[in-house]
């Protein structure tokens, strides 16, 4: 006897009670879908979290982190030096393994303005021209800084295009590209000239709408006030990485120093230090070798006083994953116990149908049929309701999404793949048979005489 | 040596404390191509012993043995294939399935054989146009009339193309004018040199029939009820000739 006849069998057992059969189902094609569409959300999110990554400058980013000193330095907290230009320095020249060093100096409570016009950018910053690399940027317009706009300090500015969206408005409303080379903002009152712009930073999702925009396909902006948003960030997924992104002001770092810090500062000692050094290695299999060596660097140019530590995207994504794995064991759980139900259910629909048919399985038995036989029949039958169930449930979990957008648009656009679908099916399957054995072991083991008597 | 050989069979039945003999001390001898029905009152155990000589039930004590093999000791799939290619059972009640329809009916125990599809449907077929049902593939068995059933239900007793056709009242629900139809299949089939073995409550039926077996009271009778088995009236149709074993 094989399986395809089993499955053909099995199938018309299924449809000779359609009703009943579907009433059945429903635990398994509930289960399927909340498992189905759960983790379409959260690879959605993972999605986001992982394109905002990205957006901050990549997996193999290194950020110098400002440390409070160990305890056993605590005496000599006072001397501690801070992250310095002396740092970027000596990194560039004594940590071979490093393959770019990009330090920063912020401005911070920056006012941009022009003419009327004024915004806060998310960053203002003093950089070299390591930061390019460092943090993925492309520039669209204009150039970069060059090595006379650092020694003069010459009040030049590259701005993001939310800047350029803030002060001189955004091309999608005025319908004309807006490329304010050469044009003169403030940058806490001191006048700066634009040599440079970036291009406009946008998620997947964004880029992909922004595209249909053009091509006319989606009615223009609607603005008035932005759209609320769930997920990692608003407007977009990983939304707040590239607003950040684009609402950037960089200046020269010797620009930064002498315009801000030098002249600027309230105490009369002028502050220094770096408000951030970041690295790239050379060989990110390396990832351990690289930071040795900066360490060693550092703790002579600190006097060997630990003040620094390194934060490595890896601990971010540890972040990451441990969130979505949290998820995925409550959306796992949930589907689990509704998968369970469903299997109940199953398995007291079958204890009915063979009770209902132990003449026919008496009938069959008498005619050659094997105690494995009845069993493997039973068996196939149970996986064949599951299966099915599982089937309408991945069926349901399109819809489910579809509904779950709709009625409140998430940031991460869900995506169904391929594996949770398998692992629904696959789950549900084995659901199915384990619901299938009690009452395939009791139809099987019965007396042919004693079922044919049956009454 | 014997199709069948029954060695002091019993069946024994315990009820709250009761013990009911359906079988007594059986010992009989079945040839091949041996066309024999039994026949005896009402709870005499007549179908306990189609369904132990059909291999649906066990002896409680004896010994049975099939073409040599003992049927006590066979395991549970030994048993299921005997069923399968020895023997074709035919019930009272049809017994047809009625999720499927006449032709997958009469394919089933190919099925449990292992017969590839091509090759079933081919002996279904042909086992259909036997009992002349070739047109009525399609039908549920509940679109049948009683004696189109029971002869659906022989067609699939034989499509295995066993020794022994054991049939367990075949025309009890049927009419006069059906149950001959069936009794004439049951006639061909003997005179193909199979094994035929009917329980009858019909004198007319056990009159055909060359030997007669009769039980009463669990056991069998020395000498068959004239009555019963039909030997007090004229049989029109002159029984097969068939060596006795
Ligand atoms: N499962 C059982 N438990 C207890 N007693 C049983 C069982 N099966 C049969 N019997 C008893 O065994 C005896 C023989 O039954 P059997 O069915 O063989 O009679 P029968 O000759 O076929 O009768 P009928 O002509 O009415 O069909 C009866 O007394 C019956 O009550
Ligand atoms: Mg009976």
């Amino acid at each position: 006897m094989n399986l395809f006849n089993t499955i053909v069998i099995g199938l018309r057992e299924v449809w000779a009670h359609k009703f009943r059969s579907l009433l059945t189902m429903l635990g398994i094609v509930l289960g399927v879908a909340a498992l189905v569409a759960m983790s379409a959300l959260i690879q959605g999110m993972e999605n986001g979290a992982r394109e905002a990554m990205v957006a901050m400058g990549g997996a193999d980013k290194v950020l110098l982190r400002r440390q409070a000193v160990p305890a056993y330095q605590e005496h000599l907290a006072d001397q501690a030096p801070g992250r310095t230009l002396l740092d970027a320095v000596a990194l560039r020249q004594g940590a071979p393994l490093l393959r770019e060093v990009s330090p920063q100096m912020s401005v911070d409570e920056v006012v941009l303005t022009r003419n009327d016009k004024r915004c806060n950018p998310a960053e203002c910053v003093g950089v070299t021209s390591a930061v390019i690399e460092m943090n993925l940027h492309r520039l669209a317009y204009g150039r970069f800084f060059n090595e006379i706009d650092e020694e003069k300090a010459h009040a030049v500015c590259v701005i993001g295009t939310g800047i350029r969206d803030e002060l001189f408005g955004k091309p999608d409303e005025q319908g004309r590209a807006i490329v304010p080379l050469g044009e003169t903002i403030y940058l806490s009152g001191q006048p700066f000239t634009i040599v440079g712009m970036f291009e406009e930073y946008l998620s997947e999702k964004d880029a992909k709408e922004k595209a249909l925009r053009l091509a006319g396909e989606l009615p223009k902006v609607e603005s008035g006030g932005p759209k609320r948003m769930r997920g990692f960030g608003r407007g977009g997924s990983g939304g707040w990485a590239f607003y950040r992104k684009n609402m950037t002001v960089y200046i020269p770092l010797n620009t930064a120093w002498m315009r801000f810090r030098l002249a600027g500062d309230k105490t009369g000692i002028p502050d220094n230090r770096l408000s951030d050094i970041d690295l790239k290695v050379k060989d990110f299999d390396r990832l351990e070798d690289a930071l040795q060596q900066a360490r060693n660097v550092l703790l002579v140019t600190h006097k060997g006083i630990e003040d620094f530590t390194f934060e490595t995207q890896e601990n971010q994504l540890e972040g990451i994953r441990a969130q979505v794995k949290n998820y995925r064991l409550t959306g796992g759980f949930i589907a689990g116990i509704s998968l369970l139900v469903g299997g109940i259910g199953i398995m007291n629909i079958m204890l009915a149908s063979i009770s209902e048919r132990i003449r026919e399985i008496g009938t069959c038995k008498a005619l050659g049929a094997t105690g494995g036989d009845v069993f493997v029949q039973i068996v196939v039958e149970s996986v064949v309701l599951s299966v099915l169930g599982a089937a309408m449930g991945v069926g349901a979990s399109f819809a489910l999404v579809e509904l779950l957008t709709t009625l409140s648009p998430t940031a991460n656009t869900p995506i169904i793949t391929l594996p949770a679908v398998l692992v629904g099916v696959g789950f549900s399957a084995a659901v199915g048979m384990v619901a299938g054995l009690l009452p395939a072991f009791k139809a099987a083991s019965l007396p042919p005489i004693q079922a044919l008597r049956y009454e | 040596m014997a199709l069948l050989e029954l060695r002091n069979v019993s069946k024994i039945y315990h009820l709250g404390g009761e013990e009911i003999r359906a079988l007594d001390d059986v010992s009989l001898d079945l040839g091949n191509g041996e066309f024999v029905s039994i026949i005896g009152p009402s709870g005499s155990g007549k179908s306990t012993l189609m369904h132990i000589l059909g291999c649906l039930d066990t002896p409680s004590k004896g010994s049975v043995k099939l073409d040599g093999t003992e049927i006590a000791s066979a395991s549970q799939r030994e048993l299921a294939r005997i069923r399968n290619r020895t023997i074709g059972f035919v019930f009272q009640f049809f017994n047809l399935l009625p999720k499927l329809n006449v032709v997958q009916n009469v394919e089933l125990p190919m099925i449990y054989a292992g017969l590839n599809s091509r090759e079933r449907r081919e002996r279904a077929l042909q086992a259909l146009d036997l009992v002349e049902l070739g047109n009525r593939l399609k039908n549920r068995p509940s679109q049948l009339s009683g004696g189109q059933q029971q002869r659906v239900a022989i067609a699939r007793a034989l499509v295995n193309n066993p020794k022994i056709i054991l049939a367990d009242e075949p025309t009890g629900n049927l009419d006069t004018h059906t149950g001959e139809l069936i009794l004439a299949l049951f006639r061909k089939l003997a005179a193909e040199g199979r094994t035929v073995i009917l329980v009858t409550h019909n004198p007319e039926i056990a009159a055909v029939t060359p030997r007669r077996i009769e039980i009463r009271n669990g056991r069998i009778a020395d000498n068959v009820d004239r009555k019963l088995a039909g030997l007090d009236r004229i049989v029109p149709n002159a029984a097969p000739a068939v060596a006795p074993a």
